[in-house]
Parts: C-alpha cells; structure tokens; sequence
C-alpha cells in the first residue's frame, strides 16, 4: 500500500521532467510582453534611481528620500494602504461568506459578483469624482445629511480629502475585490468537511479554527496583500480626490515625473524604487507566511 | 425494539417526497445495507440518522433514545464519505485525532487511541503525511479510522468504496466487514453496487423511489426477490409473463407452455396474467430428471463469456437468459437451433406489485 503511494506521488514529477512541449510556444506572448512592458521599464527605472541627470552612478537619489516630506509619504501611504486593505479583506470576507455559505436566496450571488466586477474596477477619475459629488464638502450625501438629518459630517470631523477620506474612498474597490477573490476559495470549503467535523463532535466554531481558517489562510492573506497593492499603487484615485493636500507617495512620485516646477525624473525614479521595495517586501512577507500555513499543499 | 429504529420516516422537499414512510429495526452490531439505484433516497436516509437532514415525519431512535432532532454533533454517530472528506490540513494522524481533540480528551489518550486506530486500519507508519500524499485506497481508511477512534454507537458509510478501482474496492469490502464484526459495530452501509450489498450485508433493504421495496438477508434478496423491482434490479433475473391457470396447484401458462410454480401464485386469479421471476443459474439447456418444468424454444443468442456461457432462448413474447458452464469438449449450440430448457419448480416464483405509499 504505502509503496504503491509512494509510486503514485513520484510518478507524475518523474513523467513531465523529459517532455518537450508546444505549450512554450502559446505563451511566448506573454513572455514578450512581460518583458517589453515590465522588466525593461523595472530595470530602467532601477538604473535611473542611481544616475544623475548626466547619467553617472549616484547614491544621491536614494539619500535624498531620507527628507521629512518624502519619509512621512512613505508612512501615510502605507496606512492608507494597510487601513484600507485590512478594511477592504474584513467586509469582503463577511459580504463573501453571507453570499456562498450564507443561507440567502440564489439569485443575489450573480447580482453580488456581477456589481463587484464592475465596482473593483471602478478607481481613478471617475470615482474619485464619484465621492467628492457624494461625500464631498458640499456633496449630495452631506448636503441631505445635513439639512434632513442634522448630521453635519465637517463638524464630526469627517473630511473626504484626508486620510479616512481616502480611505474609505479606496473601500469602494477594496471590498468588491476582496469578494471576487474571496467566493471561488469559500466554494472550495467542501460540504463534507463541514459534515465530517460536525459528525465528529465539533461545534461550528471548532471547525472553523481547526479546518476552514487554515485551508482558506492562504487565499485571505494573499488577498490582502493584493489589496495592500492595488491601494498603495493606486494614483489617479488619491491625486483626483485630494489633490496635493494629502501628502502620499504616489502623488509625489507623480509630481516629479510630470515635469512642472518640482520636474526631478531620478527622484521620481527613486520613489519608485522605494515603491517597487516596499511591494516587493509585502509579497516576501506573503510568501513566508504562506509555506507556513500550507504545508498540507505540495 | 432495535438498536436503531427508524420508524414512519419520510422526507419532502418542496412537493418532492424522496423518502416515504420509512420503517426499519436493526439490532446492535448488525451489518445492513441500502441498496437501490440513483436517487432513490438511500443517502437522504442515511443523511436522516447522522442528523444533517431533519425527517419531515417519523422518529429515529438509537439504543432507545429519540435522536431525531438532535445535531449531527450529537448523536455519537461515526459517518465515513464517498469522497473521503479528509481534511487536507490535518496529517493522518491529526484526522485519525480530531473528533477526540474537540471533545478535550488528554493528550497521551489521544496519541495512544491514534496509534491503535492507524494499526487497526493497518496503516500505522503514516500518521505524519498529509491526505494528498495517500492513494484514494489508504484515504478511505484514514477517513475509518477518525470515524472509529471517538467509539460511536453507528457506523454510516455513503458509497465509501464507489470511487475507488475494482481491486481495492474488493479488498477494503472485506477488511471493512472484517473490522466491523470485530468491533461489532451497528452499520449501515449504503449502496447501488448489489454484490457489495450481497457479499457484506447481514440484510439488504432494497429501496426504489423512495420507498423500502424488501428487507432481507442476501439470501432471502437474491433468491426469493419480493417484487418486480427487487428481482431486476438484484443480479439478472428473467421476468415472464404468466397468464394464472389455477392459483392453488400454481399451473400457469407461458407463451402456450403449461408449467407449475412449485410455490403456488396465491393472491393471483384465474386468467389474470402477473410477472413471474427465474434466475439464469436454476435453468438448464436440457430436459433434466424428475418433476421439472420444461419448455420449448429457440437459441437466439450465444454469449461467450469464459468459465460461463451465457445463452438467451426465446418462447414466443418471453425469452429467458440461462448460465451454462463452458465445456471445452463440446461447443455451444448454434444459434437458429431448437433446444429445450428446464427448471426446478420452486423456482418459478410470482412477483408482487411495490408496495403504495
Ligand atoms: N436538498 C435537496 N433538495 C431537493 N431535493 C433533494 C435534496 N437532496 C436530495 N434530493 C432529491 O432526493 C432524491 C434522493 O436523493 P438521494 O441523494 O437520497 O439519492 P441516492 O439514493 O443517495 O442516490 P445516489 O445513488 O445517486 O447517491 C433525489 O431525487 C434528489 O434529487
Ligand atoms: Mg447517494
């Protein structure tokens, strides 16, 4: 028996080592692509962070981030990013749940995916054009709020160009996001687990804690930091939204680079280094965590 | 009363009845099966005694006590899935483990009743994989022993062998019904494999379309099937249409051919023409010695199927399928030819109409 397992889980690892494959061919787009829009232009972003404008080897740039505005940029736009991230991952999680394993009525669950592809796309411009109409200092929901319900939002001290503002902005695409990643790995929860547990004597929440946050750990934590990502990545929203009176790293990457006054390309490369780092950090971090809660999965 | 009583159980969905008035007693540590074809409610049933689906009436009792609105979480019931349903993030030996685990037993009891469930299921050095990392055979008994290791009153099994190949499938129906005399566990066992439910069960209910068509030992199933569905759907029987001839002696008529039904056709009236059951194995291709029925036919298929020959002779509107043993030294007969076929009286047997509501 255990031998003929042993068999079983070699084999297939054995069998693909000597096979060559048309497939390579179909995604050689891909590759190219890959390449041409995301190495190159990663690498001659790299390179720039270290060059003066005459093009000699600097370190300049990336002593010149360590200033109080850039620094406080760099800790705001991880706030933003990490508040609406963990936000975004906890609505989801509980607007996901309700849907697949929720006893609500069929027909809601393609209206739920349908609106949250549609709304996890919606940034930029537009949504931040969006709000200031909604929940702006003189919006329609302010404005209602303030004259039917005598809820003044300013003297609560809600402000939509500040950071809460911001990020409950970015929740509109947040927490759809989070749903559409979060249905198909709630489907993957089999029935029989949950039967198998409760047969087995396990309260709801046992099961939970010993089987069904451990199998969807991966997916929520890579869905989080995806959000983290898609948050601290995101410029159009944040420059719309609040102009240059929210101090973030995306908005002052873009200054540099858009050639006005402030025109700096190599300290605009260097932000976006510090950018790239940070991102790159997260997913290190996603990684680690990861292989320590799926060792179960090859 | 038994171990496990189901009485007047029956579930609706909607205005879809898929189980009706279900009534079965087993007795502790019997070994009984449901057998019956797809979707005749034989997993709702079961799904009924484990607690997963409240019965829309009826009570379901184990060892005298009314369980049947109790959790599943309560009821003390072992239940082993068509798909295994390991949990995949759990070692074997943490699975074997975890129905003591959320009861809060100590710790060494864990490890000791562990190691004496994976031994038992013969599987005892592989408590630290995980279930991808077993073929589809090993995670079945996995899924045994975490049933087995809380010590429960019922064992359920839902196809447990179904998705496995024919050779395991063979030896696992063996080791399962050898550990479940030793442990002499009540079970039940659901099926639509009928030499699953033949070679396990100490009795078979049979059910079609949500109703229990016959309870009986495999014996009793086989051969003396109660209804018309009984004895088509367990083994290949052949259905003949009699017309009654005299009910009392059992003369009745098939196809011109007068024989006897050695068992009488009591409930049937003269002149009325009711189904009548044959297995293969009780016909032969010959006139055969003493008090046997004989008929008349043509050959009108030869199938070739190694140590047996199986050979379809047709009357007139009935036709019958029967077993002859292959005999290197003589060859079937060919097919067009006349042949006479007989069979023991008894063993013409009167089929009663399913069972209403
Ligand atoms: N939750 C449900 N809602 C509505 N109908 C159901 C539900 N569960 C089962 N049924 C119906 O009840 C009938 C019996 O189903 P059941 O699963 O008990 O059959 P089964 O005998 O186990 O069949 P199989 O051999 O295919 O597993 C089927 O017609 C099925 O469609
Ligand atoms: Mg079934």
């Amino acid at each position: 028996m255990s031998r003929e397992a042993e068999l079983a889980v070699v084999a297939p690892v054995a069998r693909s080592g000597g096979r060559r494959s048309w497939a390579w061919l179909g995604i050689t787009p891909f590759f190219l692509f890959t390449v041409l829009f995301l190495i190159l232009p990663t690498l001659d972003l790299v390179v720039g962070a270290f060059q003066t404008p005459d093009g000699s080897f600097t370190l300049d740039n990336i002593a010149r981030l360590n200033q109080p505005t850039i620094v406080s940029a760099y800790w705001i736009s991880i706030q933003v990013s990490v508040a609406s991230a963990l936000l975004g991952a906890l609505a989801g999680f509980v607007i996901a749940y309700a849907v697949v394993l929720g006893k609500l009525p069929r027909p809601l669950r393609p209206f739920v995916t349908t609106f949250s592809g549609v709304a996890s796309q919606f940034a930029g411009i537009p949504l931040a054009f969006a709000f200031l109409a909604t929940l702006g200092p003189t919006g329609l929901v302010t404005a209602l709020l303030d004259q039917y319900a005598g809820i003044n939002l300013r003297a609560l001290g809600f402000n939509l160009l500040s950071f809460w503002g911001l990020t409950i902005t970015y929740l509109y695409f947040q927490i759809p996001l989070m749903v559409l990643i979060l249905m198909p790995a709630l489907d993957g929860l089999r029935k029989e687990w949950r039967e198998a547990a409760a047969i087995l004597g396990a309260t709801p929440w046992q099961y939970w804690r010993h089987v069904a946050f451990p199998v969807l750990w991966p997916s929520l934590l890579g869905a989080t930091i995806l959000l983290f990502a898609n948050a601290f990545g995101a410029v159009a929203t944040a420059y719309a939204l609040t102009g240059s009176s929210l101090n973030i790293v995306p908005i002052l990457l873009y200054a540099q680079i858009r050639g006005d006054v402030l025109h700096d390309p190599h300290l605009g490369y260097a932000l976006a280094l510090g950018m790239i780092l940070i991102t790159g950090l997260a997913n290190v971090g996603y990684i680690w965590l990861r292989q320590r809660g799926e060792r179960w999965i090859k | 009363m038994g171990f496990l009583d189901l009485e007047g159980v029956r579930k609706v969905y909607g205005a879809n009845t898929v189980v009706r008035n279900f009534n079965l007693s087993i007795q502790r540590g019997e070994f009984i099966s449901f057998l019956g074809p797809s979707g005749c409610g034989k997993t709702t049933t079961l799904r009924m005694i484990a607690g997963f689906e409240i019965p829309s009436a009826g009570t379901i009792r184990i060892d005298g006590r009314d369980v049947t609105e109790l959790k599943p979480n309560q009821r003390n019931v072992g239940m082993v899935f068509q798909s295994y349903a390991l949990f995949p993030n759990l070692t074997v030996a943490e699975n074997v483990a975890f129905g003591l685990k959320v009861a809060r037993r100590p710790k060494d009891e864990i490890a000791r009743r562990v190691a004496e469930m994976l031994a038992i299921v013969k599987l005892p050095e592989l408590g630290d994989r995980y279930p991808y990392q077993l073929s589809g055979g090993q995670q079945q008994r996995v899924a045994l022993a975490r049933a087995l290791a809380v010590k429960p009153t019922v064992l359920l099994l839902d196809e447990p062998l179904s998705a496995l190949d024919a050779k395991i499938r063979i030896s696992l129906r063996e080791e399962i019904r050898s550990l479940q005399r030793e442990l002499d566990i009540t079970t039940v066992y659901v099926t639509h494999d009928q030499e699953e439910a033949l070679s396990m069960s100490d009795r078979i209910v049979v059910m079609s379309d949500g109703r229990v068509e016959q309870i009986g030992t495999p014996f009793e199933v086989y051969n003396y099937p109660a209804t018309r569905f009984v004895a088509s759907f367990v083994g290949t029987l052949n259905i003949l249409d009699a017309r009654i001839v005299d009910p009392a002696s059992g003369r009745v008529v098939i196809d011109g051919q007068e024989v006897i039904a050695g068992r009488g056709v009591n409930g049937a009236g003269v002149g009325e023409v009711r189904p009548m059951a044959l297995r293969p194995e009780a016909i032969t291709l010959d006139g055969g010695n003493g008090d046997r029925n004989r008929m008349q036919g043509t050959i009108e298929e030869v199938a070739f199927l190694g140590a047996v020959v199986r050979i379809r002779v047709r009357f007139g509107e009935n036709a019958v399928l029967l077993d002859t043993f292959n005999n290197p030294g003589v060859a079937p007969p060919p097919r067009g030819s006349r042949a006479e076929v007989s069979f023991g009286r008894d063993d013409l047997l009167l089929l009663q109409d399913s069972a209403a509501d």
